[in-house]
């Protein structure tokens, strides 16, 4: 016997929650109880109050295990709301990454002259190093960091997905 | 106003929420808490041998009387005790509220003695829970617990608190209605999801209630619902483990429990229907069998309170939010105020007739040895005019219990569902006992199952709680046994109850009476001796050890592969099934 596994589609949530103790850990624990998969997730605080933050989850799963995902995240207590921005329509998903590249002479030019492709900001430089700022869609960031590889990367942190709807309306 | 101490606030919270009976067990966590139910004389307390009894009493408690069971248990151990009991009742939507304690704050995160992770750990088995930083917040706290545990689906809250908690002081004020600010269950359906539920009902040709736990938890008022509803659209009646009780046993229109160990004729008219009006049920695997053959020509509606349900295993084609008990108003409203006549379901009741002259809960009588179902039967025969709480254990006898002893009314029939927790039936009786102490409460247990809470036989003989526990002795964990000659050509792995003890004497040494029933001669004398007695009984039923349970729908198996007799069980099974629970 093997196990077999369910065609996925790949969803970008927004859920809205009272920014309270341990509520990551109940919406994190729920995807592993619930055997549901993360490939993404931030959280932060949206009002000034600090009383309610956004967290943005991607994830993949059949159709009928995202609409329970949903249904799943909604009826835990301190959730707001539980937005499927995929399924609700059009939405711009950014992220931001900080990269490091170490290196001299023409492998440090190209390095530079990419991050101008890219429009990637120098944050921080030193006579054999620069942290270059990069946002945009995940496919962006991927490419900047594989062209990185080949001019000396040092290291990557990414903030992971972030995402809201277009439009005037809020999700 | 006067501050008072983290412990005397929380007895008056509870004393506010009307709490009378709280189970619990003391320890260095809570001692504040013992010190101020000592000071009091407003809620009674029952100290128990073990946190697992204090958690299956209080769902006892709660299952029968329809209000909350309150614990309490110390940190450390005593909570990860009460995990167990927690579960089931997250499993089986009682409402509960659990109090740990907890080391003292600049302690927490130290591993400081009896310090567990109660928040962490019981994260996933409550519905919510909640670590009290601050005395201020206390109250609040316990108001909104006691909210969430009853309102909506209900299920267990865990509320931990530290002891330097109970001990710093602050003011409490009573809590208004609570209007909580992000939860807020769906009590009432929209009106066009009613009127179509309503249209498909009037036109099914092959209607069935396909009813659960949830009529029940809706209260008394949505079995009267369901009652009233069934009767003005002539359709038949099925319920899971859960729902027994909501519908009459008694009715024409009952068909008996569906699933794995349900009726031919409640399997067979799910698989034959075109309409099922699945009311507060939850398509559990033990109820569907195969997927992908489950009532393959019926339109599904679906009325729950828990949006999550809603195409949880089975995709329905009307899923209705709601509370069940409002649900089945509207649907009786709107089905009268459009004067729809009763629907003509003559040939669907012939057919179903025909199922049932198939008989299935028949078994083989054997003089020599009692026959478990012959057991049951006469416990009902004798007790039925009494109306009596019947708890169980997990295992063969529960499922026997569930298909012979007939329950006409909610909120009679205590036993662990979902979770399936052996040990269960003896707490829970003793809690349903508390909340109804003019009431026969009767545990039928299994030899095996009774070992796993038998310590509470002294909690029973402290209280002087007249519970009876009837004992199927088969020597075996027989549904184990059962499931091992299905599945693994009978090799009996671990399923014999060796070294049993002998539960007369066991039970004389907990101060209870004990009878020993051991030939169809002595049955029903043995039952009559035990209703006699003014006081706990233990009895001890030995009854055929080989006996089955069916019918039985294997696991993965279609409801029309039901099983009807021991002949059809043996042999091996292939790895495909042996894969399924």
């Amino acid at each position: 016997m093997h196990i077999k596994e369910e065609k996925a589609e790949r969803h970008t949530l927004a859920v809205i929650v009272d920014n309270e103790p341990g509520i990551l850990a109940r919406i994190a624990g729920l995807f592993t109880a619930r055997g549901y998969n993360i490939e993404s997730l931030t959280v932060s605080e949206i009002t000034s109050d600090k009383a309610v933050s956004r967290i943005t989850i991607v994830t993949s799963a059949s159709p009928a295990t995202l609409e329970q995902i949903v249904a799943q995240l909604d009826r835990l207590v301190p959730v707001h709301k539980v937005h499927d921005l995929t399924a609700e329509g059009d939405h711009v998903e950014r992220e931001l990454a900080l990269v490091k590249v170490a290196g001299t002479g023409d492998h440090r030019i190209e390095a530079l002259r990419l991050a101008d492709v890219y429009r990637a900001r120098v944050v921080d430089a030193t006579t054999s190093s620069f942290v270059f700022e990069v946002t945009g869609s995940t496919e962006k960031i991927d490419k900047f960091i594989e062209l990185m590889g080949e001019v000396g990367l040092i290291e990557v942190a990414r903030t992971g997905i972030v995402a809201i709807s277009r439009g005037k309306e809020a999700a | 106003m006067a501050e008072k101490s983290g412990a005397d606030i929380l007895i008056e919270a509870l004393s506010d929420l009307g709490v009378e009976v709280i189970f619990g067990y003391p320890g260095g966590a809570v001692l504040p808490i013992y010190d101020a139910i000592f000071k009091q004389k407003k809620i009674r307390h029952i100290l128990v041998r073990h946190e697992q009894a204090a958690t299956h009493a209080a769902e006892g408690y709660a299952r029968s009387t329809g209000k909350p069971g309150v614990v309490l248990v110390t940190s450390g151990p005593g909570a990860t005790n009460a995990v167990t009991g927690i579960t089931d009742a997250l499993m089986d939507s009682i409402p509960m509220v659990v109090i740990t304690g907890q080391v003292p704050s600049h302690l927490i995160g130290s591993d400081a003695f009896q310090e567990a992770d109660t928040v962490g750990i019981t994260r996933h088995c409550t519905k919510h829970n909640y670590l009290v930083k601050d005395p201020a917040q206390l109250g609040s706290v316990i108001h909104e617990a006691f909210h969430i545990a009853t309102s909506g689906r209900p299920g267990p809250v865990v509320i931990d608190i530290p002891k330097d908690v109970q001990i710093a002081t602050a003011r409490y004020t009573k809590s208004g209605p609570i209007q909580h600010k992000t939860y807020r269950p769906q009590v009432k359906a929209d009106k066009s999801l009613i009127e179509s539920a309503v249209e498909m009902l009037a036109a099914a040709e092959r209607p069935v209630f396909y009813t659960g736990g949830g009529v029940i938890n809706s209260g008394p008022g949505a079995s009267q619902l369901l009652r009233e509803l069934a009767k003005i659209t002539g359709a038949p009646v099925t319920s899971t483990l859960m729902g027994l009780g909501a519908f009459p046993a008694s009715s024409d229109q009952w068909l008996g429990m569906l699933g794995m160990h349900g009726t031919y004729e409640a399997n067979y008219t799910m698989n034959q229907a075109d309409l099922i009006i699945a009311i507060g049920a939850r398509f559990d695997d033990r109820v569907t069998g195969r997927l992908d053959a489950f009532a393959p020509h019926a339109r599904k509606i679906h009325i729950d309170i828990d949006r999550s349900s809603m195409n949880k295993t089975v995709r329905v084609d009307l899923p209705i939010v709601a509370d069940v008990g409002h649900a089945l108003e509207d649907m009786i409203r709107i089905w009268k105020a459009r004067q729809h006549p009763k629907p003509d379901l003559s040939e669907w009741w012939r057919r179903i007739e025909g199922w049932r002259a198939v008989k299935c809960l028949d078994f083989p009588e054997d003089s020599n040895e009692i026959m478990p179902q012959r057991a049951i039967r006469a416990l009902w025969e004798a007790t039925r005019d009494q109306a009596p709480i019947i708890t169980t254990e997990v295992g063969q006898h529960q499922m026997w219990a569930a298909q012979h002893f007939h329950f006409e009314s909610p909120n009679k029939w205590l036993t662990s569902g979902g979770l399936g927790t052996m040990g269960y039936g003896l707490p829970a009786a003793i809690g349903a006992q508390l909340g109804n102490p003019g009431a026969l409460v009767i545990d039928i247990a299994g030899e095996a199952s009774i070992q796993m809470n038998i310590q509470e036989l002294a909690t029973a003989t402290q209280y002087r709680l007249p519970v009876k526990i009837f004992i199927l002795n088969n020597e075996y964990m027989g549904m184990v046994r059962q499931w091992q000659e299905l599945t693994y050509s009978s090799r009996y792995s671990e399923s014999y109850s060796d070294a049993l003890p002998d539960f007369v004497k066991l039970g004389e040494a907990y101060g209870w009476k004990g009878i020993r029933i051991e030939g169809n001669d002595q049955l029903d004398d043995g039952i009559a001796a035990m209703l006699a007695h003014d006081g706990p009984v233990i009895v001890d039923c030995r009854v055929a050890k080989l006996a089955n349970c069916f019918p039985m729908i294997p696991s993965g198996a279609a409801h029309t592969d039901m099983l009807l007799q021991s002949a059809e069980v043996s042999g091996e099974m292939d790895d495909e099934a042996k894969a399924l629970v």
